[in-house]
């Protein structure tokens, strides 16, 4: 519990990964020192007052995760305050409030009721539908949607955790989808699982390679990989959109639009459970990706040199680690992780072929479920649901209640917002704060435009 | 020889003081590419045909003629002289010194008319370098707003990711308020307490809450796009006579100068919020280095904590920094819907925060380098919007992404490394 913050690191107490780590040969004293500072940090969590009822009920109010369910709650509520106060009907029935409030009231209840359920007929369980199958195909819609939102969030937190923030991850997903588009319409005669490998390979790579771009400037120039992947993502755009307005390149043939033909049978991602719901294999590979990520940092060397990197390049350059080169990998493997969500777009979710805005705004929206997720691979896996969710929830509501999608976007944001600050959740529920103890470690740098250069 | 030898190796190298090499190659190579490219251009597409510059207006004091140029010998001349550039940088990284930047300025000159030549090469119409030049100076205008706004802030230790999200407030306010009241000033104002709104919101979770500024800014931008398109939908439409058609700013010559030619349109028949923005960068510029409240905000974002303990109140200066960063992204928001176009639309500052913020970053925190930042962006993007009237050979989209491109090889080649201030990012903890 030392940090409720989701910020680039993880949530695993550092002490403990101090302790895990550290030789014993190597440094005398170090562990002896960490695991006495580790006592004493205990010590202070179990500081009890005797009444052993309400010590459980302080420990459970204190926790994150009665945080996490006061920030949704909140930012519930907002989104509430929004569709009342935009709303048609109460704004007529507003009028003659003090004759009748009732209306009014009425009238509030049914539009902010009217939405939520809508939302959660739209993102979990359809009760209104006939067949259990029409009433879960909301479900897969979620999963659906979530496959991409994951594999891009790790993409970006992966990158976190490295010290650099990618802001590229429209870019990224723009020319993976491309390269995996072209694979998949362009290549003939292949048999279905090989031509399907074929466009995934070349998608990641197409991802990985475009993002490499930044991780060898900043490697080899020191420019900054804020600056340089925002460039990147216009470049991409215009770039794909010239693909796609050329005759003889990415468009279809005898069409105007900058669209491509759809995707060959072969390349495509097969359904996950039939043909009538959407979710297909592209959800598993988002999986399998949160699995990867999680060896990639927690069990491998080259991860280590990522999060040494993450959090100090000078001490990880003194300890030998070749930083402008682990500059290059990290934006590698970030990049490969946003273009499986490229690639996904293309061959799973929109087959029908894709123009300029295949990336669907999700490049942008994978920074927030990495931050959400702690930049953590199982948080971003969490975060990516939950969004995955408000976005099928939300088309759906704005279907059924005319309430437009973007009070998704409020209430995403608010919570994000809410999560990142306990105390201030705590302060509005009149939670009781944690006993506040003594900051050990120094407070986290920001990765954004503060990671200097290797120099 | 009383250098020692070990194992039959002289050391006398080891012995004497170590060379340093503090030049790099890399903006030699990102020269020499370049001119490449451009040559391969001239080369693979040759454009026959007189390319005309038109340099004056109608209302000059006095007329300049046209330019009218061979155009393939204009763009082989440019390309000598920057080819001679190249050499002189060459040299001079050679003898370990800097390439200068007039050198540098030569070159994107040089390579500027000559690429201009070629692209109005037998073109029916007139190249007019004041429109070029004026509208560059309009298009910058939100971008050195915003990166102004950026500077103050992270000059204090704060980061603004959220300059998008000031700008897209300031934008809509000056919409509804603009229009509600059919002032401009009006809708001015409403665009700076909405920006410094949302700033207020930035240090609150920042400064107080110390919650991770990376967050906080990717999250602000988040909502007030969310907030601002869904009143747009729901409220905006329905009421758009009412609440979405202002008023704009009228252009203001300032008598005389703005007769000069080339000169004088560009830069003296402007609107009131363009003047402002010259006054502002140089306002910032005083303000951060020659006074004590710039010391003082520079001083907290370097290192806090010397700073409190001579007796600055971090948290206070940080949030009146913030505030005032808030203030100024707020009138680059104005400019959207008060000067720019009478109506707001959705998400219509289309990234131009994220430029800003590249702008501060390519401009080293430094507000008048950032102002240039965002003017060299401007005139790309304004470039890419005459050719196309005279009609260039080059893709549109290419010349869309000319304004990227041109700032990828800037950064790779000619900045490099930018060092934020030293506590840019850290929440302050009081011990």
């Amino acid at each position: 519990m030392s940090a409720q913050t989701p910020g680039p690191r993880g949530p695993e107490n550092p002490l403990d990964e101090a302790l895990e780590t550290a030789d014993p040969a190597a440094e005398p004293g170090l562990v002896e020192e960490l695991e006495q500072e580790r006592a004493r940090e205990r010590a202070d969590l179990a500081e009890d007052t005797g009444d052993r009822w309400r010590d459980a009920m302080r420990h459970v109010v204190s926790g994150g995760w009665v945080v996490s369910v006061g920030a949704i709650v909140l930012a519930v509520l907002a989104g509430s305050v929004m569709i009342v106060l935009t709303d048609e009907r109460v704004q007529e029935t507003a009028g003659y409030f003090f004759a009748r409030p009732t209306d009014m009231l009425a009238a509030a209840g049914d539009a902010v009721g009217g939405a939520y359920s809508a939302l959660f007929r739209g993102a979990v369980y359809n009760y209104q539908a006939d067949t259990f199958a029409a009433a879960i195909r909301p479900l897969t819609q979620t999963l659906t949607n979530a496959a991409p939102l994951v594999a891009a969030g790790l993409g970006v937190a992966l990158a976190f955790r490295a010290g650099l923030f990618n802001i590229g991850g429209q870019g990224q997903m723009l020319m993976a989808a491309t390269a995996a588009g072209w694979i998949g319409f362009g290549v003939t005669g292949l048999p279905f699982p090989l031509h399907l490998l074929l466009a995934l390979v070349a998608g990641v790579l197409a991802g990985g390679l475009w993002a490499g771009i930044a991780g060898f400037l900043k490697a080899r120039t020191g420019a900054h990989e804020v600056i340089v992947t925002i460039m990147l993502n216009y470049v991409a755009f215009y770039l794909v959109s010239y693909l796609l307005a050329t005759p003889g390149l990415l468009q279809a043939p005898g069409s105007a639009n900058p669209k491509t033909p759809p995707m060959r049978e072969s390349a495509i991602l097969p359904p996950l459970l039939g043909g009538q719901f959407p979710l297909h294999w592209g959800f598993v590979l988002s999986l399998l990706a949160v699995a990867l990520v999680w060896w990639l940092l927690n069990r491998s060397s080259l991860g280590f040199a990522f999060r040494a990197v993450g959090e100090n390049p000078k001490a990880a350059r003194v300890a030998g680690i070749d930083v402008p080169r682990t500059t290059v990998s990290v934006m590698l493997v970030a990049g490969a992780l946003v273009g499986l969500a490229g690639v996904q777009q293309v061959l799973g979710t929109v087959t029908t072929g894709f123009s300029s805005d295949i990336d669907a705004g999700i490049g942008f929206d994978a920074i927030t479920v990495a931050l959400l997720g702690g930049s953590n691979p199982w948080g971003v896996l969490a975060a990516g649901t939950l969004f995955g969710g408000f976005k099928a929830g939300g088309s759906a509501m704005q279907a059924a209640e005319g309430i437009p999608i973007e009070i998704v976007l409020v209430v995403q944001s608010l919570i994000v917002l809410f999560i990142a600050a306990p105390p201030l959740v705590r302060a509005i529920f009149r939670l009781p704060q944690p006993a506040t103890r003594r900051r050990r470690t120094p407070p986290v740098r920001s990765t954004a435009t503060t990671t200097e250069g290797q120099a | 020889m009383t250098a020692t030898t070990v194992d039959g190796a002289p050391v006398s190298a080891a012995a004497g003081p170590r060379a340093v090499r503090t030049v790099t190659w890399k903006t030699v190579t990102v020269l020499a590419v370049v001119l490449a490219l451009y040559a391969l251009l001239l080369l693979l597409a040759p454009h026959e045909g007189a390319a005309r510059f038109r340099l004056s207006t109608d209302r000059d004091l006095f007329v300049l003629p046209t330019l009218e140029l061979p155009a393939l010998t204009t763009a082989w001349v440019c390309a000598a002289v920057a080819l001679a550039v190249v050499g002189l940088a060459v040299a001079r990284t050679r003898g370990g010194r800097r390439v200068p930047v007039w050198a540098t300025a030569l070159y994107a000159a040089a390579l500027l008319v000559g690429f201009l030549a070629w692209a109005a090469a037998g073109s029916p119409r007139d190249l007019s370098v004041v429109g070029l030049l004026s509208g560059a100076v309009v298009l910058c205008v939100p971008i050195v707003y915003g990166a102004l706004g950026g500077v103050i802030g992270e000059r204090a230790g704060v980061v603004n990711i959220a300059i998008e999200g000031q700008l897209l407030a300031g934008a809509f306010t000056a919409a509804v308020v603009g229009s509600l009241t059919d002032s401009p000033w009006a809708g001015l104002l409403a665009a700076v307490l909405a920006s410094t709104l949302v700033a207020l919101v930035l240090g609150m979770f920042a400064i107080t809450y110390k919650v991770n500024q990376v967050i906080v800014g990717v999250v602000l931008n988040v909502l007030v796009i969310g907030l601002t398109s869904f009143l747009y939908s729901q409220v905006l439409v329905p009421g758009a006579e009412t609440l979405n058609s202002t008023t704009r700013f009228a252009r203001i010559p300032v008598p005389f100068l703005e007769r000069i030619p080339l000169v004088g349109p560009v830069l003296f028949n402007q609107t009131i919020v363009v003047y402002l923005m010259f006054v502002m960068v140089a306002v910032v510029w005083f303000a951060l280095y020659r006074t004590r409240w710039g010391l003082r905000v520079r001083a907290v974002g370097e290192h806090p904590k010397a700073a409190d303990t001579v007796g600055i109140d971090v948290v206070r200066t940080r949030y009146r920094a913030v505030l005032t960063a808030g203030a100024v992204a707020g009138l680059g928001g104005a400019f959207y819907t008060v000067v720019s176009i009478n109506q707001f639309n959705r998400e219509m500052t289309a990234g131009a925060g994220f430029i800003a913020l590249a702008a501060v970053i390519f401009g080293k925190w430094d507000p008048v380098r950032a102002a240039l930042a965002g003017l060299l962006f401007g005139f790309a993007t304004n470039l890419q919007n005459v050719l196309s009237v005279v009609g260039s050979p080059v893709p549109s989209q290419f010349m869309l992404m000319l304004p990227y491109v041109v700032t990828l090889l800037a950064v790779a080649g000619l900045v490099g490394r930018s060092r934020a201030p030293a506590a840019d990012g850290v929440p302050y903890t009081k011990e």
